[in-house]
């Protein structure tokens, strides 16, 4: 355990209000919520619902640049002890609101952190978008998300077999948050992954003085043949 | 303090009436606007390098000799000199000549260019950038500063017994600003060499150039060149002036629209409030360009940016009457005020030559007389020290 109070994230992209993508976020919650409490756990969730981030999506896209609706969701996931990822899928992948607010972090804000990914869609033919997509985008972030995926098309939404896996997933979410994976990845190992100046939220500001570029900037040089091609 | 203006050089259609200048109009209006620039009263005017449409500065030494032979005044700089694509030897050359034709008016701003496809044009490539710059400014230091050279580096070819001609004048090199957004290796160069650094500060808004600064600030201070406050920091800026806020905004918004890099993006009222952009009425844009020093310290020079996007000629020359006459007046005495007597002004000739010398005469290399091998070797000046040139081993 690494703090009293574990600090859940959820990302939904759900398009309407309300979404069967955020109230299959929201069943997620629920459970983790219940089983973190009964292991003596306090639980925190905030809430970064994509669909109200949209308008600065495009200046984000072509310039970086983070407007405050993004800075906001930046901070709370860069805190975050666990993530729940919702999105809905259209046309066999993930919206593009849900791809192009994770496209625009910091490779390296979410280094390590538990998550429960989560997809609806409109048909179940569907069902492997969180396995087979989604998945890769976290896999490229170097987050740690469950082993279990959860997916919901209509007729999955009244089944005890979608509480069991929301079940399972939450379980494995709260053992992962527990065990402290993402503290401990980013306490001893976290020079082993790339960061640029000023990343991972603004957090990262460490600079290797040994590096060889560092070096060369201070007037040395580099190793010959050092080759340009 | 100093204030100046800097300029792309981008060559863009006008979007309200659909015209586009041709080059030989731009670079003529361009002129125009730099000596506007030293007529409403302000220090510098910068220009880019470019090597591809819509853009026409590919030989900004060339376009800065032909300002600074019109001008008293003003200095002129570049925003930035591409350190990357350009061999360090021509640069060591070209910017001593245009110290001299301009009697030591000049300085650069070196960065490093983030087109790819202009690296392999010039035998270089982008994925090496970072090493290219850092290694290329290595050799330009010494080129300045060392009558004979040796080195061997990774990008050009070997020198051996190479003399920069002309030395710098008076044997001072011209200042060097280092620019970059966000790659801690450029500020630690700056740093290391108690050279300036530059924060383009337009595009990001104001946490990056904070935490740039600082960064430089703090390694200037380890490297021994003086106190953190006394490194030397200029920062970039864009403004558009208007007798009301209404004005401004109404006689902008169509340029700002199509902008180049950020045009069809963030709205202008989320652009002015997230980022440096001071659009608005002359007594808005000094309060927030002295805003600016609240993030950054006390700092050495602010440069606007204020010719591109198509705005036309008569607009551009419109806004330099309002900068020179009603902004950067008041920004003078305002930042005069509020300024810590410990922090120094920008570097110029004058004082860099006061620094060497102090009151003793300056330095003027005399070349012996040619040997006929056309190799300086190793005492090219009457006054060089001897020193045994190492030839290659063939």
């Amino acid at each position: 355990m690494t703090h009293d109070t574990l600090r859940l994230v959820v990302v939904s992209a759900g398009a309407s209000n309300p979404s069967s993508t955020r109230m299959l976020a929201d069943r997620t919650v629920q459970r983790v919520t219940t089983k973190a409490e009964a292991h003596g756990h306090r639980v925190s969730v905030d809430v970064i619902d994509v669909r109200e981030l949209l308008p600065e999506l495009p200046q984000a896209l072509s310039s970086q640049f983070m407007g405050p609706g993004f800075t906001r969701a930046i901070k709370a996931l860069a805190q975050a002890d666990g993530i729940i990822a919702a999105t809905p899928v259209y046309k066999a992948s993930a919206s593009a609101a849900f791809t192009g607010f994770f496209q625009v972090l910091d490779n390296d804000l979410i280094i390590g952190k538990p998550m429960v990914l989560a997809a609806t869609a409109g048909t179940s033919r569907h069902a492997l978008v969180v396995d087979q997509e989604v998945r890769s985008l976290f896999a490229y972030m170097r987050a740690l998300p469950v082993p279990t995926g959860v997916f919901a098309a209509p007729e999955d939404m009244n089944d005890a077999a979608l509480a069991a896996r929301i079940d399972r997933a939450a379980q494995e979410l709260v053992t992962l948050m527990e065990a402290g994976f993402a503290s401990a990845v980013r306490g001893d190992t976290w020079d082993s992954y790339s960061h640029e100046f000023g990343s991972a939220g603004a957090v990262e500001s460490a600079v290797d003085f040994s590096s060889e570029m560092m070096r060369l900037a201070a007037g040395g040089s580099l190793p010959r043949a050092h080759s340009t091609e | 303090m100093q204030f100046g203006i800097m300029s792309v050089s981008d060559i863009t259609r006008d979007p309200v009436n659909d015209y586009t200048p041709s080059e030989a109009e731009r670079i003529n209006n361009l002129t125009r606007i730099a000596l506007k620039a030293e007529e409403v009263g302000l220090d510098v005017f910068a220009i880019g390098e470019h090597h591809n449409p819509p853009f026409f500065s590919s030989s900004p030494t060339t376009f800065l000799a032909h300002v600074a032979a019109q001008t008293q005044h003003l200095t002129v700089t570049t925003s930035t000199t591409l350190i990357t694509t350009n061999d360090p030897v021509r640069i060591a050359e070209e910017y001593a000549m245009l110290q001299h034709l301009s009697k030591g008016r000049m300085d650069l701003m070196l960065g490093r260019g983030n087109t790819a496809p202009v690296y392999p044009w010039f035998g270089q490539d982008i994925r090496q950038g970072l090493p290219l710059a850092l290694e290329n400014y290595n050799l330009l230091h010494r080129l300045w500063r060392e009558d004979v050279v040796d080195w061997e580096g990774n990008f050009r070819g070997p020198l051996q017994g190479f003399t920069s001609t002309p030395r710098p004048l008076d044997d001072v090199p011209p200042f060097v600003w280092h620019g970059s957004i966000r790659t801690p290796e450029i500020a630690e160069q700056a740093a290391f060499y108690g050279n300036g650094f530059f924060a383009n500060h337009i595009f990001w808004p104001k946490e990056h150039t904070q935490r740039m600064v600082q960064f430089y600030r703090q390694r200037f201070e380890h490297y021994g060149h003086g106190t953190a406050q006394e490194a030397i920091v200029g920062l970039g800026g864009q403004t558009f002036i208007g007798k009301t806020t209404q004005e401004a905004r109404r006689n902008f918004q169509p340029y700002f629209n199509e902008a180049p890099v950020y045009g069809h993006g963030p709205s202008l009222e989320d652009f002015s409030t997230q980022t440096p952009l001071a659009v608005g009425s002359p007594q808005e844009v000094i309060d927030k360009v002295l805003g600016y020093r609240d993030y950054v310290g006390d700092y050495q020079r602010q440069l606007f940016l204020v010719d591109h996007a198509g705005l036309p000629i008569e607009m551009v020359l419109d806004q330099l009457e309002l900068l020179g006459g009603e902004v950067v007046p008041t920004l003078r005495k305002e930042m005069a005020e509020r300024r810590d007597p410990a922090a120094p002004d920008a570097p110029t000739h004058a004082s860099l030559v006061k620094a060497k010398y102090g009151d003793a005469e300056p330095r003027q290399p005399r070349p012996n007389a040619n040997r006929g091998d056309n190799v300086t070797g190793d005492s090219p000046y009457q006054d060089s020290d001897g020193k045994h040139t190492v030839y290659p081993e063939l």
